[in-house]
């Protein structure tokens, strides 16, 4: 019986944590504000802590990271906040003023906890999950859904983008990287 | 008790273009005592000044940044307290205006209202120095030595209302105030 190989070059590949990563360094950030994540602490957060190319700035709440990333677009820093859905949830106020309503390039690397395999976010069992978009549509913040290692470079140019025109990004991790 | 006015007249004597964050009350007095457009006075969202003041001080590590939190604003974002004080950036000097009210709130009083010992909370947090003041005299007399030590500082000021100054709700909202700061603030990147 032939055994299926995946080749990290396919389109349909998972994604990779390494990709992402890189993808990071690729846009020039910096910083990056976390909390853990069960779906991107393994392959993304514990390679960035031991990574020298970055600072890590571990948060006790989510909102802060939000504050700590806005303040560093002022001083020409590029930073990411790494978290966790409920996480989102819990800062939209954060997200919504500062982020949103004052226009900065805060980008949110969201691990999207507990989406049912295949699914699209919209069609999750899970309350907390399916209303992620509709939020974002809300808020008129932008978001991307990212599943395959091949979207690790909608990863650079969700960062890029957001710092070019000075606007938040969210870049929804609907599948655990490898 | 000092009148908060005057503490933060005794820090604008100290400070005359360090990169400054404040908040509410503390913001609205410091924008008439020391107006410069190293004001960052757009913090958003409740309790984020701490935050924004630590990204700041991660940014522009050669820079003084100093916060002006309030006591309710605190509260809300204690947890960066502990962020802070893990990270310890030398250049962070944080002060709390502690009144145990909501002041433009309504003036309701905040949990633990007086009697919660903030630079005690930030000693245990990691802060490598904490002190509090309640006599304007005093704080005159260690006010350099504050801005000498490496940080990160805290200090709590027991104080109430001094003047009133506007409460100029709109500045610390524009995107005026915004483009002021980053223009202003980018002046003081080295260049490499």
């Amino acid at each position: 019986m032939a055994t299926a190989k995946r080749s990290e070059s396919s389109p349909n590949a998972p994604l990779r944590g390494g990709s992402l990563i890189q993808a990071l360094k690729q846009s020039r950030v910096e910083v990056v504000a976390a909390l853990p994540d069960i779906v991107t602490c393994d392959a993304v957060l514990w390679p960035i802590s031991s990574d020298a190319d970055f600072t890590l700035v571990p948060v006790c709440k989510e909102d802060e990271g939000v504050s700590i990333c806005a303040a560093l677009s002022y001083c020409d820093k590029r930073a990411v906040l790494l978290l966790q859905h409920t996480g989102f949830l819990d800062s939209i106020n954060a997200i919504r003023s500062i982020a949103v309503e004052y226009q900065l390039p805060v980008v949110m690397i969201i691990g999207l906890q507990g989406l049912e395999p295949g699914r699209q976010p919209i069609e999750s069992q899970r309350l907390g999950i399916r209303i992620l978009e509709p939020i974002c549509a809300a808020m008129g913040l932008s978001y991307k859904i990212l599943t395959r290692d091949s979207h690790a470079r909608v990863v650079r140019q969700g960062i890029d983008w957001a710092y070019e025109h000075s606007q938040p990004m969210a870049l929804m991790i609907a599948t655990t990287p490898e | 008790m000092m009148k908060r006015d005057q503490a933060l007249q005794t820090l604008a004597e100290h400070i005359p273009d360090a990169i400054v964050v404040a908040v509410y009350q503390s913001a609205f007095d410091w924008m008439k005592i020391r107006p410069h457009p190293l004001n960052y006075v757009c913090t958003g969202a409740m309790g984020q000044a701490s935050s924004h003041a630590l990204g700041l001080a991660l940014g522009m590590p050669h820079e003084r940044i100093v916060v002006l939190d309030g006591d309710g604003s605190l509260l809300m974002n204690l947890g960066s307290l502990v962020t802070i004080g893990s990270l310890r950036p030398r250049n962070l000097l944080h002060f709390v205006s502690h009144n145990g009210i909501y002041e433009v709130n309504g003036r309701y009083p905040i949990p633990g209202g007086r009697a919660i010992h903030f630079d005690r909370i930030a000693r245990e947090a990691g802060y490598a120095h904490t002190c509090s003041f309640s006599d304007l005299a005093e704080l005159k007399k260690e006010i350099k030595n504050l801005l000498s030590v490496p940080g990160p500082v805290f200090v709590s000021l027991h104080v109430e209302a001094g003047n009133e100054y506007p409460r100029d709700y709109v500045a610390i909202h524009s995107a005026q105030s915004r483009d002021a700061f980053r223009t202003a603030v980018r002046q003081r990147i080295p260049r490499r």
